[in-house]
């Protein structure tokens, strides 16, 4: 199993959602998230004083899937969220030793 | 049909023309020599109900007046500073303008509008109205002639109320509840009041139609309201010192959202401000309703524009700015100037407090938080100045020779020696907000304190001086 972290523009998020429908991730946590790699921030001019905002808001996506589906996830979330302009966001993948269902503790895949 | 109607027009005054002095024949050809007492009754009577309708007509557009006024303060000024401010400490912003509301008028009634209106020495009133003895129905010929004295006591009152709320914009986000309500106790007794009676009271230093000593124009409250607000809020920012962080901290406005509609409601309001200082419905107070209009609005260009050549771009926040410094600017010409001195005024009002509040500010370092000082203290100035430039006897005949023939009133009128009164005027109200409000400050220190603690102020005042919180958005 993977974990698929991947943090998007706010204006690509309703893409990205459908396109990981469409390749058949069904569970998925969304947070709206604030932070800034490359992108740094903007300045806002408020009666001549500048501030500058360089936590922007994100979109933060967390799935887990099976091995398998991993790859086809990952495809459609840069397909999806790709704009090429800088701020575009980062996918993290990592390794999963165990999911539980709490309702009836099914374990392994059968759990996502 | 464009040839015909003047002859329509003309066909038409001379039919009635025609008529006219027959009409008028009669009437002294009947009255005179019967002189009838049922006649005499009858022309009594008509006289007393002419005067009652010109009375009714005026106290409806006072009352009107008084109300919009009040408007500015709430909403208007609460929702335009609080918008202004951060979050934690929206409503204790709020508080600050909505609380005057209240305590000014427990003031006003008990003896502030004795102090100011009540004839006395050359700078207060004495106690003649105390309790607002004798303000009842009958006018006051005095000040205005057709509304009923309580009339004008309430709509002075507004003036009393938002005048020190503008000075809450100096000590934002930083000062005790109870040393502001103190603060503004004192305030409203030793600055606004004495400053009032010298503008507007019989017999006040400044007063340019009842036997002042050196007639300053001021309409509707440039020096009054304005000045003696604005220089006060700096001495505040002075003394009460930055708010922890400033500047390196950032502290943009929580939602300016709510300071355009507050500007919105200030703009509005500020027909009653102005216009309805004509205190009657007439044409004077259409003339000033215009200039009022026409200032705010060349200064929110002006403005605007200042700000998209300095910095690439035009702000909401600097479009509203620049209306309400247009509209402090106009409010002592109001009444004085033509529609185009208007638009001068305000252009020029709003590029001066732009630089005020970029550049001014910003080299002196001190902390007027909301600009208090920047847009009214320095827009007042402006704006009383301007007037003894752009004052028209044409618009408003103000002073009078013996005769009765109106003078020149303003420089461009032909009367230069009104500049200067214009700068004496401008200069009383500065020293005395300047020395008033330091030694007020002083004594509020020394009583209750005047900022709250530390942490207190990073907490927020909404939690700390009022125990809740703007937006519980979790509830």
């Amino acid at each position: 199993m993977k974990k698929i972290e991947a943090i998007v523009q706010p204006s690509r998020f309703e893409a990205v959602k459908s396109a990981l429908h469409e390749v058949g991730v069904e569970g998925m946590t969304v947070t709206e998230v604030r932070g800034h790699g490359r992108q740094k921030g903007h300045t806002e001019v408020y009666r001549g004083s500048e501030y500058t905002v360089d936590l922007l808001a994100k979109i933060k996506i967390e799935m887990v899937v099976s091995d398998g589906l991993a790859g086809s996830a990952i495809q459609a979330i840069l397909r999806a969220a790709k704009t090429g302009k800088i701020g575009d966001g980062k996918i993290f993948v990592t390794h999963v030793d165990e999911a539980i269902r709490i309702r009836n503790e099914d374990r392994g895949e059968a759990a996502l | 049909m464009r040839r015909i109607l003047p002859q329509l027009v003309l066909g038409l005054v001379v039919f009635f023309g025609l008529l006219a002095p027959a009409g008028f024949a009669q009437a002294p050809a009947n009255a005179r020599p019967a002189a009838s007492a049922q006649v005499q009754d009858r022309i009594a009577k008509l006289e007393q109900q002419v005067a009652e309708a010109r009375s009714s007509g005026d106290n409806a557009w006072m009352l009107v007046c008084a109300a919009l006024v009040l408007m500015m303060t709430g909403p208007g000024l609460v929702l335009f500073y609080g918008g202004l401010v951060r979050k934690k400490n929206v409503l204790a912003t709020m508080m600050q303008s909505f609380i005057l509301m209240a305590l000014i008028t427990l003031l006003w009634a008990l003896f502030g509008y004795s102090l100011v209106f009540h004839e006395g020495n050359r700078f207060i009133g004495n106690f003649g109205y105390l309790f607002l003895r004798g303000v009842g129905p009958v006018p006051n010929a005095d000040y205005a002639a057709t509304i009923p004295q309580q009339t004008f006591m309430v709509y002075q009152l507004m003036f009393a109320i938002i005048t020190p709320a503008l000075i809450t914009g100096a000590f934002a986000e930083r000062m005790k509840f109870s040393a502001m309500l103190l603060f503004m106790i004192l305030w409203s007794v030793i600055v606004y009041d004495p400053m009032a009676h010298m503008v507007w009271g019989k017999g006040g230093f400044l007063n340019a139609s009842l036997g002042g000593a050196i007639p300053t124009l001021d309409f509707a409250g440039g020096t009054v309201v304005h000045v003696t607000s604005g220089v006060s809020a700096l001495v505040c920012a002075l003394y009460l010192g930055k708010r922890l962080g400033f500047p390196k901290e950032p502290m943009p406005p929580h939602s300016v959202v709510l300071s355009v509609v507050g500007a919105c409601l200030l703009w509005v309001g500020w027909f009653g401000f102005n216009a309805g200082s004509a205190l009657t419905a007439g044409s004077l107070a259409t003339s000033a309703f215009v200039a009022t209009h026409f200032g705010a609005a060349a200064a929110a260009l002006g403005w605007a524009a200042a700000e998209w050549f300095r910095n690439g771009k035009a702000s909401a926040l600097g479009a509203i700015s620049g209306a309400v410094a247009g509209l402090v600017a106009i409010t002592p010409a109001a009444g004085f100037v033509g529609p185009m001195s208007a638009l001068l005024i305000g252009a020029i009002a709003g590029v001066v407090c732009f630089l005020m509040v970029t550049k001014v500010k910003g080299k002196f370092g001190y902390d007027d938080s909301l600009d208090a000082f920047g847009v009214h203290g320095a827009g007042g100035s402006i704006g009383a100045l301007l007037t003894g430039i752009f004052a028209l006897r044409a618009v408003n005949p103000v002073f009078k020779d013996a005769q009765g023939t109106a003078k020149a009133v303003g420089l461009i009128d032909g009367n230069p020696g009104q500049v200067l009164n214009q700068v004496v005027g401008i200069a009383i109200a500065w020293v005395l907000a300047l020395v008033g409000t330091f030694v007020i400050l002083k004594v509020v220190d020394w009583v209750v304190g005047l900022r709250v603690a530390g942490e207190h102020e990073v907490q927020g005042l909404d939690l700390s001086q009022h125990g809740e919180e703007g937006y519980n958005l979790e509830a």
